[in-house]
C-alpha cells in the first residue's frame, strides 16, 4: 500500500514538474493553487495525463477536495484500489 | 476570505486584465436597427456576435405572433408549468417539436441552459454517471452538479478517450448518461456523431445531445446534427435552445422514449420556474415553422460561413477546425483577443471575447457568429477590418 502510494506520489510529482517553475520545491504539502499556481484548467489537464497513466477516471465531484500533492495522491490510490 | 472579499478579488482579476472604461462583458445596446446592425453609445455597429443564425429576430411573421399572443394573453404566466403555466402554446409548440423531429414526444423548458439542467438532472442521480466532452457548455457541467451523479469528462471530440472511459466503468457504463453538442459553442466544431453512437450502443449507455448551436443550421430541415447525419434513431434524448436560431428565448426536448414525460414530475428546473410568455412561445412556433422551410436561408448561411472562414483562414489567423457558424479565431494570450476586439469594436464589428479560464486550453478566442441575415459585402468588409488588424496585432 505504501509503496503504491510513494509510486504514485513520484509518477505525480514527474508531472507537476512540467506544470510548475523549475526552482519549485514539490513535496506532499505543496498547495496546487497556491503554491504550484495551477488553475482549474491545468488540473483537469493534469488529471487527464494522470488519468491515462493509472488506467482510472477521476470524477469532478472529488477533485474539489484536492489542495495539496497529498490529497492527489490520496484520491488517485484511493481510486486504483477500489477498481481492484 | 470572507464572501465579499470573494467579490473584491474578482474585481481587481477584471481590472488586470480588461482595459478601463469599455464594457468587455455585458456591452449595452443603445438601439437596435435590425438583425445585424444597432447601435453602442453614439456608434453604429454590425453585429457579428449574436447567436441569431438564420436571422429571424425581426421576421414579420414571428413579430406578429408575438403581438397576438401579448395582446390575448398577457405579458407573462406567472407561474410554473406544473401549475398554472401550462397554457395551449405551450403544449401546441411541445407537440410541433415533436413532430419536427418525427419524435414520440417535447417538453418546453422557460430558457435551453434550464433545458439541459433539467434533462441531465432528471435523466441521472446519487450512483449514476455522466460523461462528458471536456469542452461542454456550463450548462451540462452545471447539470451535471445538480444531479448528484459522478462526472467523468473525456477529451474533445475524442471517441477512443470516451471508449476508454466506458470501458473503466464496466457495467456502471449501463447507467452512464453520455452527453455531446451538435456544433461545440466554442470552436465551431460538430461531435463526431457516427463514431458516439456506435460507442454508446456497444456499452449500453444513454445518449443525450445538445444541439442549442446546430438547429437550423445543419440537416436538410434544420433539426440538426442528427438529420445531417442520419442518426436521428441513435441519439435518446435531443435537447436545444429557441435562443440561437429561432430568435427567441427557451429551451426543448425531444425522444422517443415514452419515460420523457415523468421528468415533467421530478426535474427542479422544470417545476421550479415560471413558464416562457406567451408572447416567446408564439414567436418560437412562428420561428420554427420558418426555420423546417428555412433552406434559403440554410443556403445563406453557410455560404456567408465558408467566405468569412476561408478570408481568415486565408490571412493567417488560427481558426476553429471546420468551417461554420460559429467562427473561433484562437489567439495566444488575452492582450491579443483583447486587441482584435477593441480593434474590430473600432471598426463598428461586434464580436464575443472569450477569455481564461472560459476559453479552451488556456488561449483566449474572438469568435464570429455568422447570420443568413448578413450579406456577401458585410463579410467581405469584416475579412478588410481583420486584414488590417493582422498587421498591428502580430507585429
Amino acid at each position: 500500500m505504501t509503496t503504491d502510494y510513494n509510486n504514485i506520489l513520484s509518477r505525480l510529482c514527474f508531472h507537476l514538474k512540467q506544470l510548475a517553475s523549475p526552482d519549485v520545491v514539490i513535496v506532499p504539502e505543496t498547495d496546487l493553487i497556491n503554491e504550484l499556481a495551477i488553475d482549474s484548467v491545468k488540473l483537469l489537464s493534469l488529471v487527464m495525463e494522470i488519468e491515462d497513466e493509472f488506467d482510472i477516471s477521476v470524477p469532478l465531484n472529488v477533485l474539489a477536495d484536492v489542495q495539496t500533492v497529498h490529497d492527489l495522491a490520496n484520491l488517485i490510490q484511493h481510486i486504483k484500489s477500489t477498481k481492484q | 476570505m470572507s464572501l465579499l472579499d470573494k467579490l473584491d478579488a474578482v474585481a481587481a482579476a477584471r481590472k488586470a486584465l480588461l482595459p478601463e472604461g469599455i464594457d468587455v462583458f455585458g456591452m449595452p445596446i443603445e438601439e437596435v436597427y435590425s438583425a445585424t446592425e444597432a447601435r453602442v453609445g453614439d456608434r453604429r455597429i454590425l453585429f457579428l456576435g449574436t447567436n441569431n443564425y438564420l436571422g429571424l429576430t425581426f421576421a414579420p411573421e414571428c413579430l406578429k405572433a408575438a403581438h397576438e399572443a401579448l395582446d390575448k394573453e398577457g405579458t407573462g404566466t406567472t407561474g410554473s408549468r406544473m401549475a398554472n403555466g401550462s397554457y395551449s402554446g405551450h403544449r401546441a409548440l411541445e407537440r410541433e417539436f415533436a413532430e419536427f423531429y418525427h419524435c414520440h414526444s417535447g417538453i418546453v423548458f422557460t430558457t435551453g441552459y434550464q433545458a439541459n439542467l433539467a434533462m441531465i438532472s432528471g435523466l441521472a442521480g446519487a450512483g449514476d454517471v455522466v460523461l462528458i466532452d471536456g469542452d461542454s457548455h456550463a450548462s451540462i457541467y452545471d447539470g451535471c452538479r445538480l444531479s448528484g451523479a459522478e462526472i467523468i469528462r473525456f477529451r474533445h471530440n475524442d471517441v477512443a478517450d470516451m471508449e476508454k472511459r466506458l470501458r473503466r466503468l464496466g457495467e456502471r457504463s449501463k447507467s452512464t448518461l453520455i452527453v455531446a453538442e451538435g456544433i461545440y459553442s466554442m470552436l465551431g466544431d460538430q461531435a463526431p456523431l457516427a463514431e458516439i453512437v456506435r460507442v454508446k450502443n456497444a456499452y449500453n449507455s444513454i445518449l443525450l445531445l445538445d444541439e442549442a448551436h446546430s438547429l437550423g443550421v445543419l440537416g436538410k430541415t434544420g433539426q440538426g446534427l442528427v438529420e445531417e447525419t442520419g442518426l436521428i434513431d441513435g441519439v435518446d434524448f435531443i435537447t436545444g435552445t429557441f435562443s440561437k436560431s429561432l430568435g427567441s428565448i427557451g429551451g426543448y426536448c425531444v425522444s422517443n422514449h415514452p419515460q420523457l414525460d415523468q421528468l415533467r414530475y421530478i426535474s427542479r428546473p422544470y417545476i421550479f420556474t415560471a413558464s416562457p410568455s406567451p408572447a416567446t412561445i408564439a414567436s418560437a412556433r412562428a420561428a420554427l415553422r420558418l426555420l423546417r422551410d428555412g433552406t434559403e436561408l440554410r443556403r445563406q448561411l453557410w455560404q456567408n460561413s465558408r467566405q468569412l472562414y476561408a478570408r481568415l483562414d486565408a490571412l493567417g489567423y488560427q481558426l476553429g477546425p471546420q468551417p461554420g457558424p460559429v467562427i473561433a479565431n484562437i489567439l495566444d494570450s488575452p492582450q491579443q483577443a483583447l486587441m482584435l476586439w477593441k480593434g474590430l469594436l473600432d471598426h463598428g464589428i461586434y464580436v464575443n471575447l472569450i477569455l481564461p479560464p472560459a476559453a479552451p486550453e488556456g488561449k483566449a478566442l474572438v469568435r464570429c457568429s455568422v447570420s443568413a441575415a448578413h450579406t456577401s459585402e458585410q463579410m467581405d468588409h469584416v475579412g478588410n477590418v481583420f486584414a488590417e488588424l493582422r498587421k498591428s496585432i502580430f507585429q
